[in-house]
Parts: structure tokens; sequence; C-alpha cells
């Protein structure tokens, strides 16, 4: 699994590819955390991600539980079909904001 | 059968050659051989004393066959080392048909085991983990009762709940089915579907309930007296011409061909030992 950290108008992209899993989840969650705490909007870019296991979910789910409680907005982009099809399982679609690409691009939805 | 299911060219999860087994002297398993493609639902079915649970047991390695060959995730189980099933069984779940959850733990605990004993990952990682499973097997908010408060219902989505923590690759079922109540037990059905699209997982299903079976199954294997008498889809298996495949779809007790000579001899207990 491979991430990056990108700055956009003062709002953090957090970009995943590959498999997010038990091996890799742990490096996800304290970057997401790393990024919540800092009290901006976080944008997490699943669109290169292959495989996301109930692990790399939690984080999302204890990324997202602190954003709010911090009143900034957290949320998923363009999320990869084998990655929604695991939020759908867990009926997270109906919990995370999700976006079908970058606020500020043309075909953004919610 | 699903796309997954359908992906031949992809090896097989598990695959099973010339399986023979015994207790004691009696052979149990005569010369078994399936295999399992990646995300396939097989189920393997037959009645009682068919063998299904001996070859399912040594699927999980809690047993070693007398000969023949066992491949699961493309490794040889029947020559692993202790600690090399150990590392398998990371990417196994079980869902056993009693729950075999440990009574002195509550629900939450018994599920989260896996990732104790497997993982390093957060305290709250875990705790949503689990708390997600329990979601998707409808027992949310039960994670503090202890098994002895649940029902047996309740006690066997626990397990099924534990069996996933993993989110294994391969999942096996014990009877998910057996002594649950028709909408519990459609909705067990429904959730190994859903898994199997979801997770691309691969499932095997131990049972002899025929309407789950034929609900859920990409294939169906049908063991009879420890012979594979047919593998095959749910409507080659409905139609096979073999009779006993035909007795046991259709609950029809058959009787044993009588031997009047070794009939006597197993009453006055001067049979030979079963041998076969």
């Amino acid at each position: 699994m491979q991430h990056s950290l990108t700055e956009k108008g003062g709002d953090l992209v957090v970009s995943l590819q590959g498999d997010v899993d038990l091996d890799s989840s742990p490096a996800v969650r304290e970057l997401l955390l790393r990024c919540v705490g800092r009290g901006a909007t976080v944008f997490v870019d699943l669109s290169n991600v292959s495989y996301i296991d109930s692990s790399g979910v939690a984080s999302f789910v204890e990324a997202f539980q602190i954003a709010r409680r911090n009143g900034t907005a957290f949320a998923l982009v363009s999320v990869s079909p084998a990655a929604r099809r695991v939020l759908e399982l867990a009926r997270l679609d109906k919990v995370f904001t999700i976006h079908e690409s970058l606020p500020g691009g043309s075909d953004d939805g919610a | 059968m699903t796309e997954a299911a359908n992906s031949s060219h992809a090896d097989p999860v598990i695959e099973v050659t010339d399986l023979v087994t015994h207790y004691g002297n009696t052979e149990i398993l005569h010369g078994v051989s399936l295999t399992v493609d990646p995300g396939e639902i097989m189920v393997i079915m037959g009645g009682s004393g068919s063998g299904k649970s001996t070859l399912l047991r040594h699927l999980l390695a809690l047993e070693r066959p007398t000969s023949g060959s066992i491949r699961l995730l493309g490794r040889e189980l029947t020559q692993m080392s202790e600690f090399e099933l150990y590392a398998l069984s990371r990417k196994m779940g079980v869902a056993f048909q009693g729950g075999a959850l440990f009574s002195s733990m509550t629900v939450g605990e018994n599920v989260m085991l896996p990732l104790r004993e497997h993982t390093d990952l957060d305290e709250g990682t875990m705790e949503i983990m689990m708390r997600l499973k329990l979601e998707i097997v409808k027992l949310a908010g039960f994670e503090n009762l202890m098994p002895s408060e649940l029902s047996g219902g309740m006690v066997k989505r626990a397990a099924f709940a534990r069996a996933l923590i993993m989110d294994p690759a391969l999942l096996f079922c014990d009877e998910p089915s057996a002594g649950l109540d028709p909408v519990v037990s459609s909705g067990l059905d429904e959730l190994i579907l859903r898994l199997r699209d979801a997770l691309r997982m691969t499932i095997v299903v131990v049972t002899h309930e025929l309407d789950s079976a034929f609900r859920i199954a990409d294939r169906i294997a049908v063991l009879d007296r420890g012979e594979l008498l047919a593998l095959g889809s749910v409507d080659e298996v409905r139609n096979h011409g073999n009779p006993r495949i035909q007795n046991l779809l259709n609950r029809r007790f058959e009787e044993e061909e009588l031997d009047p000579e070794e009939y006597l001899a197993r009453l006055t207990g001067t049979a030979k030992e079963p041998t076969r």
C-alpha cells in the first residue's frame, strides 16, 4: 500500500493506493488521525484502492468521529468499486460523506 | 454463478486429491477429490455419517489423513508444521456449528479474540472492527453480554462475527442454518452471498439443509458414506441420475442391503472389525 498527502487550498487530501489491510491499516490510521488533528478538512481519495478490509474501514470511522467532534469535515472521494462494496456491506456508505471527485471538480456530487 | 466463481484460470483455493482417512480400522473417506475456486461458495452436502464433517475437520487441519493431499491457498496442508498452520489460520475463518464461544468472555471479547492473537492493532480499531462485524450479523449492541445470555441463534451469529473478524480469504461454515428459525437462517444465507460478492471471499459451507444449499451454492459436493457422489452446479446436482443423490434430495431413508451372515455375526459379536 502507498499513500500520499497533499494540500489543496488549506484542505488535506490523503490518497491511498493498493491494498489497505491488517498490515497497512495502522499506518493509514496514524496518518488520518494526524490529519484530522490538524483541524483541516480531510479528503481521502480511494480511487486507487484495490482492496480494503475492516481494519482500514475502522480507521476511517475513527478519523471521521474525531473530525465530527472537532467540527471539521472528513470525506471519502472517488471511492473505487472494491472499496465501495466493502463500505456498502457494512452500510457505511450511509454514514460517510462521499464525493464522486474532489470538491472544486466539475462532476462533484455527494 | 458469479464472475469470480467463473474465473477457472485462477489457481484453486482448495485442492483435495484422493483423500483417504480412517477412524481406527474403519475407512471414513474413500479417496475424495475436489477443488474450490477463488470467490466460490462450495457447499458440501450429505446426510449423517456421510463424511462431510470429517472432510471439514481435515480441511481445518484438525485431523491428518491416512493418505492423499490437501492444498490450501497453494500450500500442502498435510505436511505443515504447527507454526505454518498458525500462520495460515490468519487467512481462514471458521464458524463452528455450536458456536464454540468462550463462556468466560463477553461476546465482544470472543469476537475480537483472533485480532488479539494475530495482530497488534490499536484497541480502538479492534473495537470498531468488532462492532462492525456485530452489525453485519445483526447483533449490534450485544458486545457486553456473556454467551450464556444469548439464544442459540445469537450464539451462532456471534461465532459468525468472530469468523469474519480478520476478513479471511477463506471462510468455513459448519451447518450455519441448523437450528435457526427460517428468517434468521435466510438472513445468514444472504450474508454469505454478500460476503462472496463484496469481499470475493471463498466460502465452504457444510450443511444438510437443502434449501440453504440450493440458495447459496455456486457448486455442491455431495458426499455419501465417505464417497463423493457428485460435484457440480445446483442444477447438475438436482438433476443427477444417481438414486442415492435423489434419495438425499428427496429426504428418503435408504435401507442398507442386508447380508444375513454378516448381520448374525455382528449380533453375536463374531464379526471382523469393519474395513473397506
